[in-house]
């Protein structure tokens, strides 16, 4: 069986974007940011939180994101309970969290575990922006990190999406930390032969940006997300003018060499089990053929 | 003698009469020979490196550079470096394990240098891919904070087997104000950000964040007494166990967890 093969049965039928009904209440819709018409809600969710008028991708729920990759009922949840320790005791730390996990119905900012896609089982991670932006403290370092060994022993691809406003303040040098720990989990991961697949969403920046992020084998951007290392407001108070559009966003990263695909929302499965699968036929024979004809 | 304050740990870290690196060099080392460029766009003078004998020991050498005066600090960037200099870093890190040169990191920053260009050339990159190699460096590495340690500008430079602060320097996730910028939109409340930070040498000692403070009374000697015995005890070990003992010193820091087995 060739590579065709294998994936001329792998072509996912993905809905047309979803239609659009005129006269929607307020309540039924949100406002998209980018070309400002009105958007059902209910629909933006059946459509991947993509908008139907201008293609924008909106936020993305954690569990949509995982059903989206996900072959129904083959996802399998890692350290589900994990909470932080409050390492520094920060003043007024353990409000910050309990308003956080109610916000995202989430104990910390990432989800980890494995999923299967068709004939495939990947480790997988997924971060929640919705609790404390996303940021990095023990417990996010934590569960990548376990969960990029667990990738590392069982032999399995490790996918993991980002989004992130960067290291969690209240944890202090302790969050700081967690940079160099999973940036040491994931080099080990790849010396030894691991294929790690990195996909940045928005937004993706600071500590998260200048570890694990961008040490992706293969790095995929959706759309127009903000990536950077430093915000756009900390720049533009730097060097005293604002910056010009686009710049920071996941295709100027492109054209910078910085990342190796940007992929809408809808084909990110397609991509990605694709990517997992030439990883896999390494040593795929080539059975017709040799060199001297 | 009075407490000193979290936010007097951070004036004194930041003093313009604290040694700069070229002062550690000449103090510590022989020889000292600088290196320069990252063989890729360009050479960023606000990391400093090169090779030098450290008791007649060869010995590989990077660290932040700030100035002494306005002039030279506008050269250096004020010790923040951009992606070349943490590539030139990396470049210098390799080469040293390619000679099995103990490597000593001495670090002083406010932060990665935020502007534009920094950010088109792959800042999060150049500091990521650093401490992803660092990790697996088959050679001894020694970072030692000497003034400000902020963000990941910082720690680029200090996924080391031993981690050194003098006494009055600081090292944190970012800088003071920053961070008040960040949590209550307020630059000004600097002071009051250094208290909760938890980032003196002293605090961090006390999480075991670093693994020893140096005493700035007979600095350049307490220094050299430590380096020394440090960078014996690692030439001690054997590549797998140096690289081991490493991956074990940032895997445990987790504020309290046990790794995890999944």
């Amino acid at each position: 069986m060739g590579i065709q093969d294998i994936f001329a049965d792998n072509k996912i039928k993905y809905k047309k974007l979803v239609g659009l009904r005129k006269n929607i209440t307020p309540q039924e819709s949100i406002v998209c940011p980018k070309c400002k018409n009105a958007v059902e809600e209910k629909l933006l969710a059946k459509n991947k939180y993509i908008c139907g008028y201008c293609g924008h991708h909106f936020k993305m729920p954690v569990m949509d994101r995982i059903k989206m990759l996900c072959d129904e009922g083959r996802f399998i949840e890692f350290q589900k309970d994990l909470t932080t320790k409050d390492p520094i005791q920060f003043p007024d730390y353990d409000k910050k969290l309990h308003d956080a996990a109610e916000k995202s119905k989430s104990k910390e900012a990432v989800v980890t575990g494995v999923i299967g896609i068709k004939d495939i089982t990947a480790a997988i991670a997924v971060m929640n922006s919705d609790f404390l932006m996303g940021s990095m403290g023990t417990v996010v370092g934590e569960k990548i990190t376990a969960l990029t060994e667990y990738a590392g022993k069982k032999g399995l691809p490790l996918v993991i999406f980002t989004a992130s406003g960067g290291a969690r303040m209240q944890e202090g040098l302790f969050s700081l930390m967690q940079m160099a720990k999973t940036s040491a989990a994931i080099e080990k991961y790849k010396e030894k032969g691991g294929i790690y697949i990195s996909c940045l969403t928005n937004p993706t920046t600071g500590g998260v940006s200048a570890s694990f992020a961008t040490l992706g084998d293969i790095i995929i951007a959706e759309p127009e997300a903000l990536i950077c290392f430093a915000g756009p407001r900390v720049i533009e108070q730097t060097i005293g003018r604002s910056l010009p559009p686009g710049f920071q966003r996941s295709e100027f990263l492109s054209e910078h060499g910085m990342i190796d695909i940007v992929c809408e929302r809808n084909k990110l499965r397609d991509l990605i089990y694709k990517i997992i699968k030439i990883h896999t036929l390494n040593n795929a024979e080539i059975k017709k053929g040799n060199e001297n004809g | 003698m009075a407490e000193i304050t979290s936010y007097e740990r951070v004036e004194r870290a930041r003093s313009k009469d604290r040694p700069l690196i070229t002062d550690y060099i000449k103090a510590l080392f022989d020889d000292f020979i600088e290196l320069k460029g990252d063989r890729l766009a360009k050479e960023d003078p606000s990391i400093l490196g090169g090779i030098a004998l450290f008791h007649g020991m060869p010995v590989t050498v990077i660290g932040h550079r700030k100035g002494r005066t306005t002039e030279e600090n506008i050269k250096y960037n004020f010790g923040m470096a951009s992606p070349e200099g943490y590539r030139k870093s990396l470049r210098l890190m390799k080469q040293a394990e390619r000679f099995k040169r103990p490597i000593i990191t001495f670090i002083d920053t406010p932060g990665a240098y935020p502007g534009m260009e920094a950010e088109s050339s792959g800042q999060a990159n150049a500091i990521a891919e650093n401490m992803a190699a660092m990790s697996t460096l088959k050679t001894p590495v020694i970072a030692v904070v000497t003034g400000e340690g902020s963000s990941g500008g910082a720690l680029a430079l200090a996924v080391a087997d031993r981690v050194f602060m003098l006494e009055n320097a600081v090292y944190s996730i970012l800088s003071p104000e920053g961070f008040a910028s960040i949590m209550w939109k307020d630059p000004s409340r600097a002071a009051e950000a250094s208290e909760v930070m938890k980032l003196t040498a002293q605090d961090l000692y006390e999480y075991k964040l670093i693994d020893r403070i140096i005493p700035e009374k007979g600095l350049y000697k307490n220094l050299d007494k430590s380096l020394k015995a440090s960078i014996l005890k690692l030439k001690s070990y054997d590549d797998e166990e140096l690289i081991g003992r490493r991956y074990k010193k940032f895997r445990t820091i987790d504020g309290e967890y046990k790794p995890a087995v999944l």
